[in-house]
């Protein structure tokens, strides 16, 4: 299994691609990812990556975890993230080394973990785009409301899984497939095709496409 | 959106300073198979609109009695350049009631005679390719 990156979604734009087309891109901060523990079949049953991701203050973090940076000499990190990889993967990383965007290359498919935008309580309209009612032919008032929610006396109930008004969004979405238009590798910056999870800001994971 | 702009690269500053109502001559690249030319659209601007790599505009003329409009954007590399031919004395930035308009009704007032006030900022002979040649080809690298 590939690694997989810890990105920051800066935001979205349009670049101009040599036809003079418009590609609408999402760029992402690509880390500075590091490495801050491997962990291996022999101490731990299986291969991963521990990766750290945005730096932040020594006082941020508590005493034992700021140990974990100290050993891996890395500045104490916000994110953790542990990322799967073969053996033979892991092998080209090293505790403490820093990991940027270029590990991925352009024209290369990825995909994008995060975590989409809370809409709070949402209607079923918002929700399971269920259809407005019709504003004229005599509807009276409801214009939004999900209608009959089954049949009555028997059986008695309203069946399971039902879709229904409730929270919206805040939950981890995966785009696939996406194409990686352009890769920074100075800036540290990803540009990918199409839209992303989430807010501005928001944490997202970049892996490669699996399929 | 700031964290975008050496993303977005630096706006173009070869084009002249155009906007509704002036009537344009608008250098397009066009691809044919492998070979490359330009072909002149010429026409009014109805509409100039957003801003950064988004902001486009909108060309207006009449083809054999045939109203054509064109979009373009400001900072792709189809415009090779824009040339403003006369200013128009517009009094709102969106000309849709030209659409309406036919023959002598359809015409614009110009505005001014010397229009050397509005050449692109950068570019000391707006005119020639050769010198906005060289603008979109350092943005490509610099985006490369």
């Amino acid at each position: 299994m590939a690694i997989e990156l810890l990105c920051r979604k800066i935001g979205m734009t349009r670049i101009f691609d040599d036809k003079g087309e418009a590609i609408p891109v999402t760029v992402l901060e690509a880390g500075p990812n590091f490495v801050i523990q491997k962990k291996t079949d022999e101490t731990d049953g299986y291969t991963a990556l521990q990766l750290g991701f945005a730096e932040r203050r020594r006082k941020g973090v508590t005493k034992p975890q700021l140990g974990r940076f100290d050993k891996a000499k890395v500045a104490p990190q916000r994110y953790l993230h542990e990322s799967r990889i073969s053996a033979e993967d892991a092998a080209g990383y090293e505790v403490g080394q820093e990991i940027k965007a270029d590990v991925f290359s352009s024209g290369q498919r990825v995909d994008v973990v995060g975590t989409s935008k809370g809409r709070g309580t949402a209607g079923v309209v918002k929700r399971h785009h269920f259809r407005i009612k019709k504003f004229t032919h005599g509807t009276h008032e409801g214009f939004r409301l999900p209608g009959s929610i089954g049949p009555g006396t028997y059986p008695g109930h309203v069946i399971k899984g039902l879709r229904m008004a409730g929270r919206m969004g805040n939950e981890q979405v995966t785009v696939r497939n996406l194409e990686v238009v352009r890769v920074d590798a100075e800036k540290n910056l990803l540009l990918v095709r199409g839209a992303v999870p989430g807010a501005n800001d928001g944490l997202v994971r970049v892996r490669p496409a699996i399929a | 959106m700031n964290r975008l702009d050496h993303i977005e690269g630096v706006a173009r500053r070869d084009l002249p300073l155009f906007r509704s109502g002036d009537t344009l001559r608008v250098h397009v690249r066009v691809k044919e198979g492998d070979k490359e030319r330009t072909q002149v659209f010429e026409g009014v601007c109805i509409r100039r609109r957003g801003h950064g790599t988004s902001e486009s505009f909108t060309v207006r003329k009449v083809s054999y009695g045939v109203g054509v409009e064109r979009i373009f954007p400001v900072q792709g590399p189809v415009v090779e350049k824009v040339e403003i031919k006369s200013r128009g004395h517009v009094r709102r930035a969106r000309l849709y009631f030209l659409r309406e308009l036919k023959g002598k009704k359809a015409r614009l007032r110009s505005k001014i005679r010397d229009l050397s006030s509005l050449l692109a900022p950068d570019a000391t002979a707006p005119g020639s390719a050769a010198d906005v040649e060289p603008a979109p080809a350092a943005e490509s690298a610099e985006k490369a």
